[in-house]
């Protein structure tokens, strides 16, 4: 196959992005193009070099970088059915949030800078995908790292954005510190950083330290892929765009994690310990951030901690063993979950803010935006997994590898043994992923329910002049006490999107219901992964659809008692009484399902304040520290100097009086003195 | 003739003008105690050259020169002590001290402003 296809895909966007910025400020018109058409085109060759390679194929490609004093570092190019399957989504992804950006920050003076990022973005994902060595990889990594935080805090005006830049970026290089060193001990044990030979030495037993391997390299994974307990950024960064939060914090950048975890399957299985880790963290993950989203009240926060939820299946179905389920699910995810944020910015344009009880108060709102109301309940049917929409299929997948990790015949596929998965890591994963299949069906009916169907909205038909509230009024009409990411907008509320907001949601919306088709037949899409089977089981088909729609019927029920009780109008729960107004009028499902758990679940149980006690002031006070050891005792000595030399100056100015004689009376002395010394 | 007498009468002599130079206070009087100790020095010189029987009589050929570097030196002094004189009215060397450095008290310079440009860098 012809290698310059290849790597064209990743060097397109990324001169794309050199090209934005440099023109981008002078020929505003170039802009948008520069923007799309890079991305668009790497995605149609990504499409390509995965046509061309196949099902069942690999290419490998290298030439050394440079010489080091262990294992050289060499540009390796690594292709496979997992590496075509997600540049693909990558390409698709992030070509309809270009098309998508040039409407949603039609207005905004820094869209170049933006576009550009978000295309050298794009290129560094594909770098990550193609890449067949572990040094190139972590390049690509750091450059989505730092992409992110500039995007995140692409509203740096706000301080909300200013600060969950600053904690993103933070809180993923927390977990890269220890990704670099479990990189260099995987190295010097493999004797390579070539990804096809650690694999070969992890198949042969040749990694001396599997087990500390894989959690040094967990830890990035946590980070990146907000994982328990480094997943704080995550939400927080939903104060960036919304087209970024759907690219980069749903359906790419998180899924790197995963990606990485998947290509190195080898040798987590060398280490049930690991994969017990990886199963604990990606059960805590799921279960807690399935809670608070059904705590939530600002609609992108809902969606993020629903990320974080399903980045928790992935994680939970590699701890399994079974990384095509991982991959499947990563793949249907990136879908829905970006069809699911770039429908909320259509949302958020339309009703002005993001708070989802101060959306059930506008009267009409579904009437409105047709096409997000749609594409929204498509993405979030496909989020609980009801069939046959993609959601189902690849949360089955996830759910049937736990049932044969838990029966300890777990999915391998040829990696490893089924016996290197410890049962307890299924059993953890299989238990909690079907918690969360009810948690998340909840959470899913809450959000639509509350944003599109209250009485109040519904109640009034599509009004003709829409009211215009002036921003500030909307933006404090979020429920008080909520976390809340308000993102600046200008858009007008009351002109439609236009369709280049549209149509995105529609294409995005195709795989959304169509691509769990693709996992049926084994020879469909298992053929170009592990070709094992990624056909749901009867048994767990059963119980997480059952699942999934007790979870719908509850919140469907508390929705109901709720809006009932409210319009007798009675109050609300007991204990509420002082609850602010906002709290009162709105019928929210969630506080009576989560009862005395919705305000910790609000708040994510509190984490980011432990982590504040546990680190951020320690930190505050030893840069305090810092600045009393600075300015009182170092600067004391710097000061000290100085009038030290002054005083001596206006001792030695005393001995300067102009007398010829008296200086010459010292010169004597001087003389005579020396000469004793001399003679003595 | 026994080295001690040319010897011990050089360093009276030496002793007077070190004396006159740091003590007395017309310009003219200083100069002339110069001259003394000048002429100490030549007669040491001639007296060791005449004690150590030096052949190529380098004492006395330094004398000659001293001697004549004591005339240019006395023309440039008295010369300096005219224009001194001149200008000031005065010949008394304890009295033209232009160019000593009195000592006054030390202006603090500015401390505001270095404060305020170190809270600047600090924040």
């Amino acid at each position: 196959m012809n290698l310059a296809l290849p790597v064209l895909v990743p060097v397109l966007p990324a001169l794309g992005a050199a090209a934005t910025l440099s023109v981008g400020r002078k020929a505003p018109g170039l802009a948008r193009p520069l923007a799309i058409v890079p991305v668009a085109v790497s995605g149609v060759l990504a499409l390509v070099v995965a046509l061309q390679l196949g099902t069942g194929q690999s290419l490998d490609a290298a030439t050394r970088l440079t010489p080091t004093g262990g294992p050289d570092i060499g540009l390796a190019l690594h292709l496979d059915g997992y590496s075509s399957l997600i540049s693909v989504l990558v390409g698709l992804v992030a070509t309809c949030v270009q098309v998508y950006s040039t409407a949603y920050l039609k207005k905004d003076p820094r869209y170049p800078s933006y576009a550009a990022l978000v295309s050298l973005f794009t290129a560094a994902m594909f770098l990550v995908v193609y890449s067949g060595d572990l040094i190139v990889l972590l390049v690509g990594w750091e450059v989505m790292g730092i992409c992110s935080y500039f995007l995140i805090g692409h509203h740096w005006e706000t301080e909300d954005a200013r600060s969950a830049s600053l904690k993103a970026f933070l809180v993923t290089k927390l977990g890269d510190v220890p990704f670099l060193f479990g990189i260099f001990l995987l190295g010097a044990d493999a004797g390579s950083f070539r990804i096809t030979d650690v694999l070969a030495a992890a198949t042969d037993g040749r990694l001396g330290h599997p087990t500390l391997i894989a959690l040094l390299l967990l830890a990035g994974v946590a980070g990146k892929s907000a994982q328990f307990p480094l997943h704080t950024w995550l939400p927080d960064a939903m104060a960036g765009p919304t087209p970024v939060s759907a690219l980069i914090h749903a359906a790419t950048m998180v899924a790197a994690g995963i990606y990485l975890v998947a290509r190195l399957l080898p040798v987590f299985l060398l280490s049930g310990a690991a994969l017990v880790v990886l199963a604990v963290m990606a059960a805590v993950t799921m279960i807690g951030s399935a809670v608070c989203a059904l705590a939530q009240d600002d609609l992108k926060r809902v969606l993020a901690y629903s990320t974080v939820g399903q980045l928790g299946y992935m994680a939970g179905a590699l701890a399994s063993g079974d990384r095509e389920a991982a991959v499947f699910h990563l793949v249907s995810h990136g879908a829905f979950k970006a069809l699911l944020f770039l429908a909320a910015g259509v949302v958020i344009h339309a009703a002005h803010t993001n708070s989802i009880s101060a959306m059930s108060r506008i009267p009409g709102l579904r009437k409105r935006v047709p096409d997000a109301y749609w594409t929204m309940g498509i993405g979030l049917v496909a989020l609980v997994g009801l069939p046959p929409f993609s959601g189902f299929f690849s949360k089955e997948a996830v759910l049937t590898a736990a049932e044969h990790a838990a029966d300890g015949e777990a999915l391998t596929n040829g990696l490893g043994p089924s016996s290197a998965v410890p049962e307890a890591a299924g059993w953890i994963v299989l238990v909690s992923a079907a918690l969360t299949a009810l948690l998340t069906a909840a959470y899913a009916a809450r959000l639509f329910l509350v944003a599109f169907h209250s009485p109040t909205g519904a109640a009034a038909k599509a009004p003709e002049v829409v009211p215009a509230p002036d921003a500030a009024s909307v933006v404090a009409d979020h429920e008080a006490g909520a976390p809340y990411s308000p993102e600046l907008d200008e858009a007008d509320p009351a002109s439609p999107e236009p369709p280049a907001m549209r149509w995105p949601l529609w294409v995005l919306a195709v795989p959304t219901m169509g691509f769990g088709i693709a996992g049926v037949r084994s020879d469909w899409l298992p053929a170009l992964l592990d070709g094992g089977s990624l056909r749901p089981s009867a048994v767990t088909a059963v119980i997480g659809t059952g699942l999934a729609v007790i979870g719908l019927l509850a919140a469907y029920g508390a929705w109901r008692s709720a809006t009932s009780r409210q319009s007798t109008g009675r109050a609300t729960v007991p204990g509420q009484a002082g609850a602010p107004v906002a709290d009162v009028v709105v019928a929210d499902p969630g506080r009576t399902l989560l009862g005395p758990l919705f305000g910790p679940a609000r708040r994510g149980f509190g984490v980011d304040r432990l982590y504040h006690v546990l680190f951020v002031r320690p930190v505050t006070a030893a840069a305090g520290l810092v600045r009393f050891l600075d300015r009182e005792v170092v600067e004391t000595y710097v000061r000290g100097t100085g009038v030290g030399a002054n005083l001596l100056g206006r001792a030695v100015r005393l001995a300067q009086t102009g007398n010829a004689q008296t200086y010459l009376s010292a010169l004597l002395a001087g003389v005579v003195l020396l000469a004793v010394l001399v003679a003595v | 003739m026994h080295l001690a007498y040319p010897v011990v009468l050089a360093a009276l002599l030496f002793g007077v003008g070190v004396y006159g130079v740091l003590a007395r206070r017309n310009a003219v009087l200083v100069l002339m105690s110069v001259e003394l100790m000048l002429n100490a020095v030549n007669l040491d010189l001639v007296a060791f050259d005449t004690w150590l029987h030096d052949s190529l009589h380098a004492g006395q050929a330094l004398t000659l020169f001293t001697i004549t570097l004591a005339a240019a030196e006395i023309g440039l002094g008295l010369a300096i002590v005219l224009l001194l004189f001149r200008a000031r009215g005065t010949a008394d060397i304890d009295r033209a001290t232009a160019l000593g450095d009195p000592a006054e008290p030390l202006a603090e310079e500015a401390p505001a402003g270095a404060e305020a440009l170190k809270g600047q860098a600090a924040a």
